[in-house]
């Protein structure tokens, strides 16, 4: 659930020039220009709090968790699980058993569609949206290949909203989990997940919900929301690459078998009978990235000073302007036009292919992505090979905006 | 023109975005002895490239598809440049262009003068595959008939 609520005390005047002055990455030149970073929706930057926090770790308490008796150890182990604890309370979770430590979102997802197997048979049913993106669409295919399941997907409309009842007529005795994106990442959208994950509850089916893009945006209340899996990345919150978590409701977690082998996720082996380690070890074997770990905590640490609902608010007025600003320009077709949107537009300008624009927008120091955005269904259902995407952090201004549209402007006058 | 447009003609010379305008050859052959269809998965471009074979000589070559202004560009002058080539001369052809993109090879040959105002696309390592695609399914359809490749 998506609530108003803050974790600590916010800053009471939100100043973006104060917390732009936190990111060391943007204040820098790209082609002689100042930097406009409009590429949030494909990784964010770190605030100057989490690359210390990453680097005291490296100079000072680095060695391998959960293993050694010496101090580095300890001190190592305990600034990893401190970070887990942080992302548990963060994300409201009843319990830090709850919370693996994965790679990112692509392999919570991963994890969940391997260790979900011993429940697939053929003949049933997974359901997922149109607007998937590649990471919530291939785990699920692979899955349907191993065991003879159908994937089914719930169909969207022209603004690229969910069509939700369609959804919930695809649920059935025989769908075996409901895969469906927070907040779409090629158009925005923000889907009504509580909605859907009732329905499926009412038919008995779990949900994974895929939070990448919905994390940077909103206080994600996993137990309000009840949903037995919830997949988000650290890159995409403003914490390092590498790292991500998998929520997973602890009945599903104890139920389902480990994904992958190694130490870490193991209490005693032999050669006859090897004994899997509690939760959350079980799932994450091997030695994790520890400094990932701690350096996402210390990105939830961040946002918590600065308050999600200040974020938001900021964020929806500068989306509005953008978008604004976007429709304003001739020939630029919106893809993307839901009701509830978070701070992505991705859109096509008549005559000019997004590669053209997105080299031409490099050269006016503005980083967007252009492409598929690794959701080629969405492309399809929009009939375009692909769409330049501006995408929106707290840290982006008004300035950030016009200068995207003072490059469209010299690409506009280039390609016409 | 300003000093940032001036810094994209480099890779966007008069001429490129000419034949990207106006593509030259752009539309499917009555009847190919041969076509493949080049993907750049990268972008999601798809080009189509039709031959026409008579004895060892390329006697029609089109394309169409979906391309930014540097693969269509570069599809275009590639018609222009193989049309009436033998299959040898053909290769040749394609292995200078992949040469000049590749490992910044100069170009000799008079038949690729067009293509070289695409030189400024080496500056763009994210690009070069934009200005090969339509090369890349060209050389597919020589090496038999209907298939597809990508750029990666």
């Amino acid at each position: 659930m998506v609530s108003n609520a803050t974790l600590s005390t916010p800053q009471d005047v939100f100043d973006v020039e104060r917390i732009r002055a936190d990111f060391p990455i943007l204040h820098q030149e790209i082609q002689g220009c100042r930097l406009a970073y409009l590429d949030n929706a494909a990784s964010s930057q770190q605030p100057m709090a989490v690359i210390d926090a990453v680097s005291q770790y490296y100079q000072h308490d680095h060695a391998n968790v959960h293993r050694g008796v010496h101090t580095l150890s300890h001190r190592a182990t305990d600034a990893y699980e401190a970070a887990r604890e942080k992302i548990r309370a963060y994300i409201n979770a009843a319990s830090t058993s709850e919370i693996v430590y994965t790679r990112g979102t692509t392999e919570a997802i991963n994890l969940v569609a391997a260790s979900l197997g011993q429940d697939v048979r053929a003949g049933d049913e997974i359901l997922i949206s149109h607007m998937e993106h590649h990471s919530n669409i291939v785990p699920w295919q692979l899955l349907c290949e191993r065991t003879g399941a159908t994937l089914r997907v719930a169909p969207i409309n022209e603004q690229g909203e969910l069509l939700t009842d369609e959804m919930i007529a695809l649920m059935n005795k025989r769908t075996r989990i409901v895969a469906l994106t927070h907040v779409s990442n090629a158009l925005g959208t923000i889907n009504p997940v509580e909605l859907i994950i009732k329905a499926a509850h009412d038919h008995d089916i779990p949900v994974l919900i895929d939070g990448a893009q919905a994390m940077s945006h909103s206080i994600i209340d996993v137990q309000k929301l009840g949903c037995e899996f919830y997949a988000f990345s650290g890159h995409k919150m403003f914490g390092p690459t590498g790292i991500g978590v998998l929520y997973g409701r602890e009945d599903w977690l104890e139920r389902l078998p480990p994904w992958q082998g190694g130490g870490e996720m193991i209490l005693s082996v032999s050669f006859d009978d090897t004994v899997y380690n509690r939760l959350p070890y079980k799932f994450e074997a091997g030695t994790p990235n520890i400094a990932g770990a701690i350096g996402l905590g210390a990105a939830i640490d961040y946002l918590q000073t600065i308050g999600m609902h200040n974020i938001a608010t900021y964020e929806s007025g500068l989306l509005e302007y953008l978008t604004d600003q976007l429709a304003s320009v001739p020939d630029v077709r919106l893809i993307g036009t839901a009701e509830h949107k978070a701070g992505v537009q991705s859109f096509v300008i008549e005559g000019i292919h997004p590669h053209d624009l997105g080299t031409v927008l490099d050269h006016k120091g503005v980083a967007i992505r252009t492409g598929h955005h690794c959701a080629m269904p969405v492309m399809e259902f929009f009939g375009v090979p692909g769409t330049a995407r501006a995408s929106l952090a707290f840290y982006n201004n008004r300035e950030d905006v016009d200068q995207l549209i003072d490059g469209i402007s010299v690409a506009t006058k280039m390609f016409a | 023109m300003n000093n940032i447009a001036k810094d994209l003609q480099a890779i966007y010379r008069e001429r490129v975005l000419e034949h990207s305008r106006n593509p030259h050859n752009f539309g499917p052959l009555a009847a190919p002895d041969r076509e493949a269809l080049g993907f750049n998965p990268l972008c999601g471009d798809k080009l189509t490239v039709y031959l026409n074979l008579q004895d060892d000589v390329i006697s029609g070559v089109t394309f169409e598809g979906i391309g930014c202004a540097i693969s269509i560009a570069s599809a275009s002058m590639m018609t222009d440049a193989l049309c009436g080539q033998s299959l040898t001369e053909a290769d040749a052809l394609i292995n200078a262009v992949e040469r000049m993109f590749t490992e910044n090879a100069p170009i000799d040959n008079e038949r690729l003068s067009e293509v070289m105002a695409l030189e400024g696309v080496r500056s763009f390592p994210s690009r070069i595959k934009c200005a090969t695609l339509a090369w890349t399914a060209l050389a597919a359809a020589l090496r038999g008939p209907a298939t597809q490749v990508t750029t990666e």
